[in-house]
Parts: C-alpha cells; structure tokens; sequence
C-alpha cells in the first residue's frame, strides 16, 4: 500500500462506521475538491452506491459554476442531493455587507443548523482537513455537537484506536471528519491518481485561478497557469502560501474561525 | 510528492510545561515546513497578548491555550525529511488532560519523551512513560530540555538520564537515545550544539530518521473483523479493514465465534483499477462469500488454520480516564475491533500508580489516571488476540455512559474459562450437554462420557447436529424444563430462543438439554407434559428420575460406539 492508499483505507473505514452507526446520516457537499473527494470515497465505501443524502447549503452567493456543477454531478454519480436556504436571513437582506463574519453566521452555520433540526440528522459528513487552519488541527474524526450545534473544544471525548465516539443524548449531532488526516497535497494526488472530475474554476483561466472555493464575494483567486492537476500539483510544490490566504473570513481576526466552528460552522 | 514514500507518526510527550510543543514547533521551523506568514501570525498574536514570541503558539492554536500558555488538546501535524514524511503528535501535559494526551499517543509509531533539565523528572514524565509501555510504543527517545537553563551541564544531564532509565527499565521501556536539547534556542534540534561538544549523538531531527518502521502487519495471521454487511444490489458484501494477514479468492475462511468454515468467492470493488485477487492488513474491503450465512458486525473471518481466540473472560491491563472510578459488578460497553458488548470488571486484581510504581492489591475500585490489571468478563463470547501477538485486535476501550472511559490491552486469558457448552440469546441460556459423545471403553470395561468442546452457540449459529454417536434432526426443540425455556432449532441452526408457555405442539422432535428424545408424539402428548411438568415444579427434586423416566429417551437419538481406550478423545465440532 502507498501512502493514497493507506489515506483512502482510512477514509472509507470512517464512512462505513458513520454509515453503521447512524440511522440519520447526511454528507455535507460543498461542490469543492475536498467534498467531491469524500463523495469519490462515498462512492468506493459503498461499491458504488451512496446510501445517504448530500446536502448544499447554499448561500445564493456561490459561483454560479459551482451550481451548475452540482446539478450536473448529482445527476451522474445518482445522489439524493438536499439544498437548503437560510431563507428568513436572505429575506431580511443577509449578505456579506452585513459583515463577513456575520454573513457567514447567517446563511452557513445557521443555514446548516436548520438543516440538521428539520431532518434531525444524528451524524453529518464533512470534509475538513488538519492542515487547513488551527481549530481544525484540533479536531477529533468523530466530533460530538450539542443541540444548538455546538462544539465544546476544551473538553473533547477521547479518541482512540478508531473507536469513535457513537454515543450521545438525543438531539446531539456527531460531525464525522473522514479526510481530517489528509492534506491540501493528498487531495490533489489523489484526484489526480483516480481522475475525479472538479469544477472548472480550479484551473486557471486568463492567469488565474481560485485555489480554495467558497462564496464569489469572500473567495479571492490566485495568479496562476495551471490548468491540469498536474500542473496544480506542480505549483503547491513550489508555493509557501497558506491555501485559505484568499479567504476572507479567515483573516477578520486571530481566532475568527474557532469563534465560527464553536457555534457550529464547518 | 512521492507517494511511495514512508509515513512514521511520532508522539511528543511529557510533564506540563517542559517543553513539548516548543520542540515540535521549532522542528516545523527549522525544517522550513511552515506555511508563509505562520511566524509572523504568532509574533502578531505574541504582541497583541503582551507576551514574548512563543513557537508553541503554531500548535497551541486555541485561543484558551495561547492565553495561558499549555496545550489542552492534541494536534498533528506533518512535515519532512530527505527520507520520509513524519507526522508529529503533539499531546498535552496537564494531568487534567491526559485523555487527550493518550487519544494523540494512540496513533503513533515512536515517541520523544521530553524533560526540562531544570526541574528534573516530574509525576507526568513517569505517567506519560507508563502510558507509551501500554500502548505498546517501544521506539523512544528521551529528550533533555531547556539545557540552557542548566548552563548545558553534561553531569546534570547525566543525572537525568541515570534516574529516568531506571524508572522506565521496571516498565520495560528501553529509551534509544537521550538527546540533550534546547528547543527554545534551536539546539541540537537540526544540527548539533557548539555548545555542548560533550555529546556524541545526533541532533534530533537526523535521530528520528533512525527510529525503524514496524515492519507490515501482511504476513500475520488473518484477522478480518467484519464491518458491515451490505445488500445494495444482488451483491451480498462483507464489508470491514483488514487488521493483519492476507486473504485471496478462493481461501477457505473460519467465522468466528459462530464457527461457520466458507470459502471467499469474490473480492469486490467500483473502479476497474481496484480490482485484485488478493488483499492485505490496512485495507478497506468487501468481499462475497460461497455459503450465504447470516453473518454481521462484530464477526472475526481468519483462516481455519489460524483463528483468534474465543473467551468471554480475559485479563488485561487498562488505564482509566473517566469521571468516575472504575467499579466491580456495573455494567460498561466494551469495543473490540468491530465488536461491542456488555462487559464487567470481574475481579480488580491491582490498582497502580503510575508515577510511583507502588501497587495496590485487589482495589475494588480505580480512579481516574490509574492504571488497573483486571479480569474482564463479557457478555457473550468475544473474539481477540493477546496484545503482544496482535496489537489491532488485542485492545479495547471502555464506554461508561456516553464516553470513552478506558483502553487497555488483552495480556491473557483469565484461569476461569468457560467449561460448558450453551445456547443464548440475549439474557436466557440454556446449558446443553447433547454434544456430549458416549463410548463404551473396551480397555476400561465401561462407558465414559467425552465433552464436545465448550462453545457458545447464538442465534443464527449453525449447530453440531451430527456427532460421532449422536444424530439428531436438522429440525427439533430443546427443552429446558428447569428454566423452561424452550431452543428452536431450525435447518441446524439456533433460530431462537423462547419461553415454554409461549410454545404449543409441534410435529417435530423435542430434546432435554441433556439430548433425551422426550416422548410427545400428538398435542395430547403435548398438554399432559405441560401438567406434568408443572406439577413436576411443585414437587420436590425426588419426583424428577419418575418424571424422566417417563417422558424421556435418552437412546433415541444416540448409540453407544465401542472403542479400544481413551485416547485422543478430545473431539472438534465438525460443522
Ligand atoms: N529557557 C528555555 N525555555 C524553553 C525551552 N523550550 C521551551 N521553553 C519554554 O517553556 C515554556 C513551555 O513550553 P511549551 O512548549 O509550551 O511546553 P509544553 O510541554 O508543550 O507544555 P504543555 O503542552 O502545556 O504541557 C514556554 O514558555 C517555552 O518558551 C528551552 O529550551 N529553554
Ligand atoms: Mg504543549
């Protein structure tokens, strides 16, 4: 086994667990690289199958790319996709005029909130990563939230040798991280390796390209020519830029993100 | 990046303090493994907080953690050397967070085990050396550090070194090196100190390229713990990790504990790429099988030749996190592998405190930071291996309430071992002795009784229906009219298990547990030995021989074989 195949190993042992032990389970899909690898992954776990529901929360703000995308994937791999709309927020007029931080708020977390409480999910599927900043670094692969999809990160429940955690009171969420130990690098070896198709707009167009996807206004693209994976891989090689420098939330403060993930963002 | 390359996880542990994150985050500075703008971010927080410039800052990436400076939880991290990728484990100090500390030890290969040289060794320095010999992390080196404050002293050092050796000698913990260092000030760390021309080693970082990989798990015997089973579409797939061995198409496989013997008829896969004959310890898989038993979560595959053991009573040593003590006689949920079940702590045979190594005999309870020997009774039947022949199948946690409250390690099987054989579902058990064989022993001129093997037979368990001097048929009850409880065997197999006073008759052949036809051939039949039996309740024990004379035939079913003398009678099921 090489180093993507003990990755993947892993990944998939994670997903069978959730799968197992949750009756109400959902894969969150960001249309990113990240989240269209775990749906790759999803899809080896179950030999081609995928017994639970993706879910977008969309923030309206997305790039309209990543939408038709979705649509597009949903469709070819067979997937029951949920979109879900904060729509009382986009209502009141919520965008990130408002506030990076408290837009953010609004149509993610609260967005994801909402989705949880209405099909009363017991265990979520996300696709964040230890490398990508210090709040994740610090996550367990089974990640327990109150009702209120909050994260009490002072006082996380042991983890080890891949017993998860799998009990908690009722109304409690467990966010299950199946790709937390791979890095920015595994991810694009990896959909090198397996061919996996991404949205276009992470190959460079006119000299640029968005390197880390999230919402038009608050993603920033990077100078770049590559337009293969290959090329992509080529160019991390050689850069010491951090991969979420063009996300704005992330540099509001030191502790922005760890404030956003204790009330339950991603 | 070169995906072929080698992976070593290494752990940093130690007293509170002494220096763990600093050397981790002096190492990621040295190396140049920091993304652009990392330092800068701390020296920006440094500043904000009012504080000097702290490396831990790059781990310690709480806000909480930062402001009082001390790690609270663990958090990996990776980076490189010219001959292998490394992720590095930072763990916590405090005593208050131990669980986190072994929930990031759990994961690795080696670990540096750090000391300030000021203060010397601390409670945690002895505790955190006890947890890696039970986590069974035998590659260690001892850091010495913040030399600096010693005035880089060789003899201090060599204190140091004497007095830990001894403490981690009694744990069976054989440190590699000890690398005088100080992390603050970047010595010894990528490249050796000026200032301390005493030592003869190497710097850190080119030390732990000599730490050796474990070599694979491939050529072990097979332990395959089932995962899942699924039934997607018209394939029937077993699903788990392969934990140690190799298994190719075509291999007979055992199941245990329910002992069914198949052979693999498929390995199955999505992409065209993954398709393989063979597949190995590390690998996530789904296979198909030649005889559709019913099997599920929790079972062991293995080769015949090598299965893992089967006991519901084991010894082990664990270490205990959990708010409350660990206590005799309550009920926990116990994960091995894949499996889970109901367990209790049987007997506490020691308590021991970890820092000074001084036992306490047969506690009745242990406390949270303890580490415990104890006999470990489960439910039903588990399947493992002693953790020093398997480590993957021979640990386990221990849930109480909604946490992971222990882990320890199977260091052998308890005296007491089951001795009979049984039928269960659930809480009722019928002990059956139909599997017992009889002889007439020719040498010793009468009959002798051989014992089939214990077992415990669940529901869904193919039954030993035919034995050398016994047949019964493939459909018949068991009738235990003691606890009356009533086992419907069904195409050989335990289908259930039920009350007498929920069954009626039927046109099938009833056993007592001892394999005795008894004699009802109509409902009639039925009836008067339910009013017999009943009245048989009321009465005492002398009625019973009446009774069986009566109802039952013991021969029926059973003939008596000749044989010259007793030897080799220990007998198999042959299922
Ligand atoms: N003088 C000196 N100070 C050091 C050295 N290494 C670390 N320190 C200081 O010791 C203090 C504790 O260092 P940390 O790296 O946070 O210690 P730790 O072991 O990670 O602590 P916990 O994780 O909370 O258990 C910090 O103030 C460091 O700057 C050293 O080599 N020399
Ligand atoms: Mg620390």
């Amino acid at each position: 086994m090489d180093h993507l195949d003990r990755l993947e190993a892993q990944s998939i042992f994670i997903l069978r667990e959730a799968y197992k032990k949750f009756g109400k389970l959902g894969m969150l899909w960001s249309i990113g690289k990240d989240s269209t690898v775990m749906l790759w992954l999803a899809k080896k776990a179950f030999f081609g199958h995928c017994p639970f529901p993706f879910i977008h929360v969309d923030t309206t703000h997305k790039i309209p790319e990543m939408i038709a995308f979705r649509d597009r994937m949903a469709k070819e791999y067979n997937i029951e996709l949920i979109v879900h709309k904060n729509q009382e927020a986009l209502d009141a007029g919520m965008g990130p005029d408002k506030g990076r931080l408290v837009c953010c708020k609004a149509l993610k977390t609260d967005g994801l909130q909402q989705v949880v409480t209405k099909y009363e999910f017991e265990g979520l599927i996300l696709g964040i990563r230890r490398d990508e900043e210090g709040s994740r670094s610090k996550e367990r692969v089974f990640s327990e939230r109150n009702k209120d999809s909050e994260w009490d990160y002072t006082n996380q429940a042991p983890e080890l040798w891949d017993q998860f955690k799998t009990d908690f009171p009722k109304g409690n969420h467990i966010r299950v991280h199946p790709i937390l130990h791979w890095n920015e690098m595994d991810i694009w070896a990896y959909i090198e390796r397996e061919k996996i198709e991404l949205v276009d707009l992470y190959f460079a167009k006119n000299g640029k390209r968005y390197r880390s996807l999230g919402c038009a206004p608050c993603t920033g693209q990077i100078d770049s020519n590559a337009v293969t994976v290959a090329q992509i891989i080529e160019e991390l090689k050689n850069t010491k830029v951090g991969e979420r420098a063009g996300r704005a939330q992330d540099q509001e403060d030191s502790y922005a993100m760890q404030k956003l993930r204790k009330d339950g963002y991603m | 990046m070169d995906i072929a390359r080698e992976v070593l996880n290494i752990v940093v542990v130690g007293h509170v303090d002494h220096g763990k994150s600093t050397v981790i985050g002096r190492l990621l500075y040295d190396t140049k493994s920091l993304p652009e703008g990392a330092i800068d971010r701390v020296k920006k927080i440094a500043k904000e907080k009012g504080k000097p410039f702290e490396y831990a800052y790059l781990l310690d990436a709480f806000e909480e953690e930062q402001k009082q400076g001390i790690t609270i939880d663990t958090t990996q991290l990776q980076f490189r050397t010219d001959k292998r990728d490394y992720v590095i484990i930072d763990a916590p100090g405090h005593k208050e967070f131990l669980k986190n500390m072994i929930s990031g030890a759990a994961s690795a290969e080696a670990a540096l085990l750090i000391i300030d040289a000021n203060e010397g060794i601390q409670e945690q320095s002895k505790r955190h050396g006890y947890i890696l010999s039970l986590l069974g992390i035998q590659k260690a080196y001892v850091l010495v550090n913040k030399m600096d404050l010693i005035q880089y002293s060789e003899e201090k050092f060599n204190n140091i070194k004497q007095e830990m050796n001894e403490f981690l000698h009694s744990l069976h913990v054989y440190p590699l090196k000890y690398i005088p260092v100080s992390a603050f000030h970047g010595e010894n760390i990528t490249a050796l100190s000026d200032k301390m021309p005493w030592y003869k080693g190497e710097p850190v970082l080119e030390a732990i390229d000599l730490f050796e990989k474990d070599k694979g798990l491939e050529g072990k015997p097979l332990r395959f713990p089932i995962q899942d089973v699924y039934k997607f579409d018209n394939r029937r797939i077993i699903a788990g990790r392969i934990e140690a061995g190799t298994l190719k198409t075509g291999d007979e496989i055992l199941i245990s504990p329910s002992n069914k013997v198949t052979k693999v008829k498929s390995i199955e896969y999505w992409v065209e790429k993954d398709k393989t004959e063979s597949i190995s310890a590390g690998m996530s898989v789904g296979i198909t099988v030649e005889d559709e038993f019913f099997n599920q979560r929790g079972e062991f595959i293995s080769h015949t030749y090598d299965a893992p053991i089967t006991a519901d009573t084991f010894k082990a040593s664990l270490f205990w996190m959990g708010k409350n003590d660990l206590v005799k006689n309550k009920e926990y949920k116990l994960k091995l592998a894949t499996q889970e079940v109901e367990c209790e702590i049987y007997a506490i045979n020691k308590v021991i405190d970890a820092t000074t190594l001084e036992n306490l005999e047969n506690a009745s309870q242990a406390k949270t930071n303890d580490v415990a020997e104890v006999t470990i009774k489960t439910k039903r039947e588990i399947c493992f291996d002693e953790f020093k022949n398997n480590q993957n199948t021979g640990r386990f946690v221990i849930v109480d309430g909604y946490d992971v409250c222990g882990g320890g390690i199977v260091t052998g099987l308890a005296q007491e071992r089951q001795s009979v054989s049984k039928f269960s579902k659930q809480d009722d058990e019928i002990v059956v002795k139909c599997f017992d064989e009889y002889y007439y022993v020719l040498s010793e001129g009468g009959i002798k009784k051989v014992e089939g093997v214990p077992h415990s037979f669940n529901i869904g368990d193919v039954i030993p229906s035919t034995g050398v001097t016994y047949e019964y048929p493939a459909d018949f009850n068991v009738v235990d009219i003691k606890k009356r409880l009533v086992a419907k065997i069904r195409k050989s197999k335990l289908q259930d298990i039920t009350s007498f006073d929920e069954c009626s008759y039927e046109s099938i052949p009833s056993i007592d547990p001892q394999g005795a036809f008894i004699k009802i051939h109509s409902a009639e039949d039925f009836t008067k030995f339910a009013i017999d039996l009943a009245k048989l309740q009321q009465s005492e024990n002398s009625k019973i021989a009446a009774f069986a004379n009566e109802w039952f035939d013991f021969m029926k079913f059973r003939q008596i074989r000749y044989l010259n003398e007793t030897k080799s009678l220990e007998i198999e099921y042959q299922i």
